[in-house]
């Protein structure tokens, strides 16, 4: 098991390697670049800018080394200082940015993986169980026309509702009143009471293919001789059910880890943009449109990282329970 | 053999009676198991021997109470277990009338009654130990078992069937074992309880002949140590010649013929049993050409008017086999025969099925 996860850390680094080249390049793909978007922009709101000036600004950002050198810079502040870089466009380091819309954006995230779990596996377990009842046509139902419906449509339309039928404003994370409220009580439920529109956007968003997921499997597994063999032996049909096929079903389930860590990082950026939200996702999206390399690029960085990371969690998380995987090739005994 | 009671076929321990399974599925009804009877006794086999779909493991499934239900529906039938309950005695329990998923039926399934598959590769789970799941009928079914008790116990029975290092074994996965192996644990885990019937749905199929043999031996031998009773169902007729007492032939749903091993084997009256025996080699006597039986098993969503064997049979009575169901007759003590050639008069007879 140690031997299986060191082997597949070790196969990482090359990747890592790789990614953090890749981000750079794409940021610095489009043409032109911070500064030159800065001097564009003094020159249309009428300031005079002479080739020196511009010159020395380029200098001064180092937009005038070659590629390599400014990558190889940039590599060497995160991994030496866990320094991503400044960001042009706020004046802040990328560290101090990230750090003010984590903690909200993982809040989100987590709640929202959690209300998906919590609503879509039970629903999946049941509906496979009970295949082609009227519960399982009311969820099928349900489930497709959740996949079919973009999140972002959920929120305006609901949000608008909300607002038309309660005049109560779920936009942002704080009413008004609270807005620069040191934290109380009211304050807290306040902002409870905002962040359950997003939970259940962003939550019920994954929730239809979880559904579709979680019941495919199970009704898979619980055609398999082994669940015949169980209930062959006399064990109580909950118990049978939870114990093998239920269990076998969610390797899928927990597969899907490597992308959601992700975008657990991420948030939702629509969603997110239309509910006030200050998440990354809108943060990343602002970065991109303003050539804001440093930030782009370290949040590109960091969601890849992730998925990378998040695909290792679940092939670890998949050996703990699968000893199929867990003896396989050079670790087998 | 323990042979307890006069009739020297010791002590009745199952009957089934009647028994009929429909499946409901989308493409129509399949008759899988049409008025099947037979009885089991302590410490004899009854081999059933057919073709795929001829009712032989939805047999055994109904005894088992584990046949998938929707879309299959028993619409008659009894099963009757003579159980012997702790004090010596024997209690009588109507399966076929009991929930297949309720507390009675469990305590029966895995504990009085255990079954081999015929899948070994997928008849574990894979994500449990072998022991865990030996373990885990050791611990519904035997009274007062705590974890460390069933361990042991697994390990006894893993050493019983012949797996080497059974304290390894215990610990090992599925995956870890060849085939031979898994089905030698399978037999462990149909047997953890004591079981005073097993029944063996084609659990050689899968191996290969050198393993079969060690198999069959195996189940041989722990049948004569239990005086366990054995339900051998298999379409290989010389693996039920070598292990069956006595067998019962089904076709489409119906038993066929029904008789001691020895006389089904050399004087079988059925024409579809004796179209069966001339269709597998016989390594003594002399050589004689291999007979295949015209035709194909019928669709089984068909319905048969006269005798589902009518269209492959080389002896068939036009206007008498294809018009009425055969009667079931004994011509002799002990041999049934679903058939109108025995049938006295079969010209006035043709009509009056004797029935059952």
């Amino acid at each position: 098991m140690v031997a299986y996860i060191v082997r597949r850390s070790v196969m990482l680094i090359p990747i890592l390697v790789l990614i953090s080249i890749v981000s750079f390049t794409i940021i610095e793909l489009p043409p032109g670049d911070w500064v030159t978007y800065q001097i564009e922009n003094l020159r249309a709101s009428g300031i005079q800018l002479n080739e020196e000036e511009a010159e020395r600004l380029i200098k001064m950002y180092g937009f005038d080394e070659p590629v390599w050198k400014r990558y190889i810079k940039w590599m060497r502040g995160i991994l030496f200082k866990f320094n991503f870089g400044w960001s042009f466009q706020w004046g802040k380091t990328v560290n101090e940015l990230l750090g003010e819309r984590l903690p909200l954006t993982l809040l989100i995230s987590i709640l929202a993986l959690i209300v998906s779990w919590v609503v879509a596996i039970p629903i999946g377990i049941y509906s496979a169980t009970h295949q082609y009842s009227v519960l399982d046509y009311i969820f099928t139902f349900f489930g497709f026309l959740g996949l079919a419906t973009p999140a972002f449509l959920l929120a305006m339309v609901l949000a608008w509702n909300i607002f038309k039928y309660t005049e109560f404003s779920p936009l942002g994370l704080f009413s008004i009143e609270y807005m620069d409220e040191p934290m109380s009580a009211e304050k807290f439920v306040d902002m409870l009471k905002h962040l359950v529109l997003p939970l259940i956007i962003i939550g019920l968003n994954g929730t239809g293919a979880l559904i579709r997921v979680m019941r495919g499997n199970l009704l898979d597994e619980l055609k398999k001789q082994y669940v015949i063999t169980a209930r062959a032996k006399g064990v109580n049909e909950m118990r049978l059910l939870f114990k093998y096929p239920v269990r076998m079903s969610m390797n899928p389930v927990i597969s899907t880890i490597g992308w959601v860590l992700p975008g657990i990082f991420s948030g939702e950026v629509l969603v997110s943009l239309i509910l006030g939200l200050q998440t990354t996702g809108p943060l990343l999206l602002r970065a991109v449109l303003a050539q804001d390399m440093f930030l782009a690029g370290s949040i590109v960085m960091i969601l890849s990282v992730l998925t990378v990371l998040g695909t290792l969690l679940s092939d670890i998380l998949l050996a703990v329970l699968d000893p199929r995987i867990r003896y396989g090739g050079a670790s087998a005994r | 053999m323990a042979s307890v009671s006069d009739t020297g076929r010791g002590d009745l321990l199952l009957e089934v009676r009647n028994l009929q399974v429909h499946f409901y599925l989308f493409e129509g009804v399949v008759q899988a198991v049409n008025d099947v009877s037979f009885d089991v006794h302590r410490g004899r086999t009854l081999g059933i021997i057919g073709e795929s779909g001829s009712g032989k493991s939805v047999s055994a499934q109904s005894v088992m109470g584990i046949v998938p239900s929707p879309p299959a529906k028993q619409l008659a039938g009894e099963i009757v277990l003579h159980r012997a309950t702790p004090d010596g005695g024997t209690e009588t329990l109507d399966l076929g009338r009991m929930d297949p998923r309720g507390p009675e039926y469990r305590d029966v399934r895995g504990g009085e009654i255990g079954m081999i598959f015929q899948e070994p590769m997928t008849s574990f789970s894979p994500l449990h130990s072998i022991g865990d799941q030996i373990g885990e009928a050791i611990l519904l079914h035997i009274p007062d078992s705590t974890p460390q008790t069933a361990r042991e116990r697994t390990e006894d029975l893993l050493r019983r069937v012949g797996i080497p290092r059974p304290d390894r074994a215990v610990d090992a996965f599925p995956h870890q074992l060849s085939g031979g192996m898994r089905q030698r644990a399978m037999i462990a885990m149909a047997l953890s309880c004591d079981p005073a019937l097993l029944i063996a749905d084609e659990p050689t199929t899968a191996l290969d002949v050198t393993i079969e043999a060690q198999i069959l031996e195996l189940i041989q031998e722990l049948q004569q140590d239990l005086n366990m009773a054995i339900i051998y169902i298999s379409h290989d007729l010389a693996v039920v010649g070598g292990v069956a007492d006595e067998v019962m032939v089904m076709y489409l749903g119906l038993v066929m013929e029904h008789a001691d091993a020895e006389t089904i084997f050399d004087d079988p009256l059925h024409p579809y049993t004796r179209a069966l025996w001339q269709s597998i080699p016989k390594i003594d006597g002399p050589l004689e050409e291999l007979v295949p039986i015209s035709g194909n098993i019928p669709n089984p969503f068909a319905v048969h008017r006269g005798c589902p064997f009518y269209a492959r049979c080389t002896e068939r009575i036009q206007g008498v086999c294809d018009e009425s169901p055969p009667p079931v007759l004994e011509p002799r003590p002990g041999h049934t025969v679903r058939c109108f050639l025995y049938v006295d008069d079969v010209g006035s007879d043709a009509n009056g099925a004797m029935g059952d």
